[in-house]
């Protein structure tokens, strides 16, 4: 028999997350599981609505990534009239996505990471967040915030000051890009690029003093799957599925987002509402992948834009084949943030981008509609399938932190296998337990609650289910 | 014949005989709040939002069916309207399932700007949350039950503008809705002539173009007005 420590930051409601270590007979670590609740719900009461409404719905799946949804719900619904979208449409839907991966990027990074790398690990929790880092450094914590207030800007540009009224629709969006928003995002741009070679540097001194994380924060060999560009080039929004494994041999490649269900399972893990999906051909769990940043750069040979293609030069170095620890998900995210300045630069001279061919017409000429998206923690799926009328039957959304969700469990199972001794659950376990999370940024509300720092519920349950020990920390 | 002399809100006013006295308040510059009259169609008197108070008598009357009569005093504008227009606000709100965020009249909703002009800020009753359907089998009009406040306006434009006869209203009480033909889906109608007046008409989100998304539904009422304009009296808007 095996004893079962639970991390359990309870409810969504509440902001926590819950965890259980397994531990076996002899004390040590033999998995973890991170459960969290879903949006099951969601795909249920959707169904009954017409697939165009969902544009407007399923950005409320979520506050943190409600652009993500938008796109991806948009693409399902062109998928189902079978159309191509205007040329116009497409680079407008793209700029939208850059604003939002530079936005959540810079949240992860400046509110809720950096605390941790900055101000120490087992510096004390009510400290280890953003208003402690404005405190130790006002200058990189106010940079930060501005960094995100620029991909919020461009954003609102785009849709509005709310971005839930349907901006990407079925066939395209409505609204192009005004001179006065080019103008805006334009100004922006000097000191976005500043900012974010500032966190560059930044993070690659923390990697030459954070050896012991690197190897500890999620370091094993996965999968790892994104979309990609017909030329291997990063990609965010089209292109194809491509898996590669951790040496960086492409495994599978070129296929069509539409097909994803041959090459993605879902397993279903007890206690949690969260889907598992794992990589096909290989089962469960052979079939780990990880998804996002971390994946987006491995999968890729180059970025497209000059700046990010020197940087990522640099992060292929930091692997063999593949970059596998979880820990360099945080400097992923500062290439993309970089490499999405440098495509927006090119979008702000782009006068394609104010044309007023914006919107394809099409009845429902399909009765099912896959739509993917990069959403900034990874792969975002919109499987809708409708009757003739275009009322929905079912859909099946298939999200980012689901797909880091074996490898969240596995990151959690590394660290806890350095720190579980006996019965005991300490601080410097729990500290860098919600750190090996966030390196995923979950989007859950429990990683962004309290200002950025994590709730936990943890219990140590023994073989017989007792319960031997339990934390609190909210 | 003859004009009648009445009061509105202590304005002395002059109607033509046989108008109600929503068309004398309305003539006059005086505005009541409305919801199910339409310009163009017969009024039914189905939401009770125009009540005012008539001089005489403790009980209200709408204003939308009632006629004037010569030294009528009318009020408009009263605490105990007031209060009455907003609990039959509020009782449409939980009658059915708005979701005004997501909804495709959404900024364009008549049901909705009314909340607003009222001072609906909540809703004291509990919601219904009823279980209705959509009909989607329209080539390029949809109808959201969940939607309706069951004003009728389609259903008199349909009979009474083009002509078709297709929609109706069905079932007793809470279980009222409105149907195409003999409860038919919509696309199987063979009354409907696909005119789109009944979407014309339609005060909330409940009836819309297919494919439209949050806030699209935007349409012109007065259209039909024009319509029966020149019909009747000859005469045409250029
Ligand atoms: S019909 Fe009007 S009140 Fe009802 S949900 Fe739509 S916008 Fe809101
Ligand atoms: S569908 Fe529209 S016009 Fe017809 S009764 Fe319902 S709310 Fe009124
Ligand atoms: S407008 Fe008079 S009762 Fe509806
Ligand atoms: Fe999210």
């Amino acid at each position: 028999m095996s004893k079962r420590i639970v991390i359990d930051p309870v409810t969504r409601i509440e902001g926590h997350a819950k965890i259980s270590v397994f531990v076996d007979d002899a004390g040590n670590v033999s998995g973890a599981e991170f459960h969290v609740v879903e949006f099951r719900g969601f795909e249920k009461f959707c169904e009954g609505r017409p697939y165009s409404e969902m544009p407007g719905i399923t950005p409320r799946i979520c506050g943190i990534c409600p652009v993500s949804h938008l796109l991806a719900s948009a693409k399902a619904g062109d998928a189902i009239m079978a159309v191509s979208i205007p040329p116009a449409a497409d680079k407008l839907r793209r700029l939208m996505n850059l604003g939002q991966i530079v936005q959540s990027h810079a949240l992860s990074f400046f509110h809720l990471s950096a605390p941790d790398f900055l101000l120490g690990w087992d510096s004390p929790p009510a400290a280890r967040n953003v208003f402690g880092l404005i405190k130790s450094n006002a200058d990189l914590a106010r940079a930060g915030i501005r960094l995100r207030q620029f991909g919020q800007e461009i954003i609102e540009v785009l849709g509005g000051k709310k971005i839930h009224p349907a901006w990407a629709v079925p066939g395209g969006v409505r609204s192009a890009l005004t001179p006065e928003g080019r103008a805006k995002i334009r100004a922006w741009l000097p000191e976005a690029y500043a900012t974010t070679r500032v966190a560059l540097d930044l993070f690659k001194k923390v990697l030459t003093t954070h050896e012991r994380e690197t190897q500890l924060y999620g370091n094993f060999p996965t999968l790892f799957m994104g979309l990609i560009a017909a030329d291997g080039g990063w990609e965010h929004h089209g292109g194809k599925l491509r898996f590669t494994d951790s040496s960086g041999s492409i495994i599978a490649d070129h296929i069509d987002p539409k097909d994803y269900r041959s090459v993605i399972g879902e397993a279903v893990q007890e206690n949690s509402y969260l889907k598992s999906p794992y990589y096909k051909p290989l089962g469960n769990p052979e079939g780990i992948y990880r998804v996002g940043p971390l994946a987006r750069l491995n999968i890729c040979s180059h970025m497209g834009v000059p700046q990010a293609d020197a940087e990522l030069k640099l992060f292929k170095t930091l692997g063999h084949g593949a970059v596998t620890s979880s820990f360099l998900f945080h400097y992923a995210r500062l290439i993309e943030i970089l490499a999405a300045i440098e495509f927006i630069e090119r979008a702000c001279d782009d006068p394609e981008l104010s044309s007023d061919e914006l919107r394809a017409n099409a009845g429902i000429n399909s009765l099912h509609g896959v739509g993917a998206s990069e959403a900034p923690r990874g792969t975002l799926f919109h499987d809708y399938t409708v009757d003739r009328d275009g009322m929905l039957k079912k859909v099946n959304l298939i999200v980012a932190t689901g797909q880091n969700n074996l490898a969240m469990n596995q990151t959690v199972a590394q660290i806890a296998r350095h720190f579980v001794k006996g019965d005991a659950i300490t601080e410097p376990m729990l500290n860098r337990i919600e750190h090996g999370i966030r390196c995923y940024d979950p989007c859950l509300s429990c990683s962004t609650h309290a200002a950025g720092r994590m709730a936990l519920h943890v219990k140590l349950i023994g073989p017989g289910g007792e319960i031997l020990n339990e934390v609190f920390r909210d | 014949m003859g004009a009648k002399t009445l009061i509105i809100d202590g304005q002395t006013v002059s109607a033509e005989n046989h108008v109600t006295i929503l068309q004398a308040a309305t003539d006059n510059g005086i505005t009541i709040p409305t919801l199910c009259h339409l310009d163009g169609v017969y009024d039914v008197g189905a939401c009770r939002l125009c009540l005012v108070e008539v001089k005489g008598s403790t009980k209200l009357f709408s204003a939308c069916t009632t006629r004037v009569y010569e030294g009528m005093e009318v009020t408009t504008q009263s605490e105990r309207l007031k209060k009455y227009r907003r609990m039959t606000i509020e009782l449409l709100f939980a009658e059915r399932n708005h979701v005004c965020a997501v909804c495709v009249a959404n900024g364009h909703c008549e049901l909705q700007a009314l909340a607003t002009s009222l001072g609906m800020d909540h809703v004291r009753y509990d919601y219904c949350f009823p279980k209705w359907g959509m009909d989607l089998t329209h080539p390029f009009l949809g109808m959201d039950d969940n939607r309706c406040i069951l004003c009728t306006r389609c259903v008199r434009a349909c009979w009474h503008i083009e002509g078709a006869g297709t929609k109706n209203v069905a079932g007793r009480g809470s279980k009222s809705h409105i149907i195409s033909d003999l409860n038919e889906p919509w696309g199987d109608s063979e009354t409907c002539t696909s005119c789109a007046k009944c979407l014309l008409s339609c005060p909330t989100g409940a009836l819309f173009h297919k494919g439209d998304t949050v806030g699209e539904s935007e349409r012109d009422r007065s259209k039909l007005g024009y319509i029966v304009n020149a019909r009747e009296k000859q005469q045409w808007i250029v």
